[in-house]
């Protein structure tokens, strides 16, 4: 990245875009703590970012998984995670099968995540980042791999989400199902801010 | 810090065992190892004259087991990226350390109980001084080990040639362990003397090395 300095404002959605390599999911690291800026500040609500993690959820490419696991188990650990006096998820199951429901995976579902189909780690991915309703959501390509009905589905829950006050910030190339969702995009090039602007106006 | 490090120790160490549990990748690579090493050596040495080098043949099955376990069990870490979401927790880095090294010691544990028949019929192993004192360095002696590899494979996980590295970076930093445990053990084997000093020294080395790699880790998480 170079010198790109940002101000999102809370409960808005972003679409982050821009070529391949052009940084969108190494600003995405950075935001989430992952890999450090050379110089300067990322805030997140005013807090360093490094000290605001419980108010943070991440989606990656990967899906941050263990395949081990079934679905419910890998989202009762990472509950465990984050128990904090915010988030009652470590102490049950509601919040989490809630967010097995949001993202429509069957919450009895006790497979292994190693014989899900890469649609439905996609979407167990999305319900990691959520199960603690965060105040900024960062995702990287969450439609990849995710059937049309589906991707829609979740650019719909993405949209209620933002309605409810989360911050989300979302890495895709298909920009052209939030383009009634999402509020403003970011146009990244060769990690530089280059534009930056409402919707519609970036589709244009 | 408003999450408690040993609860979180604790749903790490619970975690990690589940996954060995179901996968039993680490447990079995450790114990075919450790076997090899068994019969191997039995070949190279008659019954009766293995027993001055006892000591460190043990040790040695257990050394090159123990490297084996720890490298499998970050590169678990890393398959899917879930570390990446541990580290965008609010969880500290230190809870996952301790989590692994306490994972860690009861499979390398495990596998010493399991191969301590096998020395024993292999080499027709008896212990010539107590045995509790055997059990106290092995337990100070596994814990040496663990803590040091489980943080030294931390480092060297993302590096191109990890299985290369881990031993390279442990195997010097662990010596003065190492040879106390050799010492120890052949001591109270041949009854021949007292194992506390090399006792005492291993102690000392496991409340140094635990309490420095403690503090340390979190940058070695970080490290990019």
């Amino acid at each position: 990245m170079r010198g790109v300095s940002l101000e999102l404002q809370s409960g808005k959605f972003y679409v982050l875009r821009g070529e391949n390599g052009a940084g969108k999911s190494t600003l995405l690291r950075m935001i989430a703590g992952l890999n450090e800026p050379t110089e300067g500040d990322i805030l997140i609500f005013g807090i360093e970012n490094k000290f605001a993690l419980e108010h943070l959820g991440y989606m990656a490419h990967a899906p941050l998984l263990y395949d081990e696991l079934s679905g419910m188990e890998n989202l009762r650990f990472f509950a465990q995670l984050y128990e904090t006096a915010k988030s009652d998820a470590a102490k049950n199951d509601a919040p989490l099968i809630e967010a097995m429901r949001r993202v429509g995976l069957d919450p009895a579902l006790e497979r292994r995540i190693g014989q899900y189909s890469q649609g439905m780690r996609q979407r167990l991915s999305l319900a990691r980042a959520i199960f603690h309703s965060p105040d900024l959501l960062l995702l990287d390509e969450p439609f990849s791999n995710v059937d049309p009905e589906s991707a829609l589905a979740i650019a719909k829950l993405l949209a209620a989400m933002r309605d409810e006050g989360t911050t989300i910030v979302l890495v895709t190339h298909q920009v052209g199902l939030l383009s009634s969702l999402a509020d403003e995009y970011i146009l990244l090039s060769h990690g530089q801010l280059v534009d930056r602007g409402v919707m519609t106006k970036g589709l244009a | 810090m408003s999450l408690s490090i040993s609860k979180l120790t604790m749903v790490n160490v619970r975690k990690d065992l589940q996954l060995e549990w179901r996968s039993r990748d680490v447990f079995n690579s450790m114990l075919f190892f450790a076997l090899l090493v068994v019969v191997v050596f039995s070949f190279a040495f008659e019954r009766d004259e293995s027993r001055p080098v006892m000591g460190g043949l043990i040790w040695i099955a257990f050394l090159f087991s123990t490297n084996m376990a720890l490298n499998q069990s970050w590169a678990r870490e890393l398959r899917n990226g879930v570390l990446d979401a541990y580290r965008v927790s609010p969880a500290p880095a230190e809870a996952l350390f301790l989590g692994k090294c306490l994972g860690n010691y009861v499979l390398i544990l495990l596998l010493e109980c399991v191969m301590a028949p096998l020395f024993v019929i292999f080499y027709n192993l008896k212990s010539g001084g107590p045995l509790y004192q055997l059990v106290i360095i092995f337990l100070l002696g596994t814990w040496a080990l663990v803590v040091n590899g489980t943080f030294f494979a931390a480092m060297s996980i993302r590096t191109k040639n990890r299985e290369l590295m881990l031993p390279l970076l442990l195997l010097p930093i662990s010596l003065p362990a190492v040879y106390s445990m050799v010492e120890a053990t052949s001591i109270v084997l041949n009854g021949d003397g007292s194992p506390w000093a090399y006792v005492k020294f291993l102690a000392g080395f496991c409340v140094i090395y635990t309490t420095a790699c403690f503090l340390l880790f979190e940058i070695v998480l970080n490290a990019e």
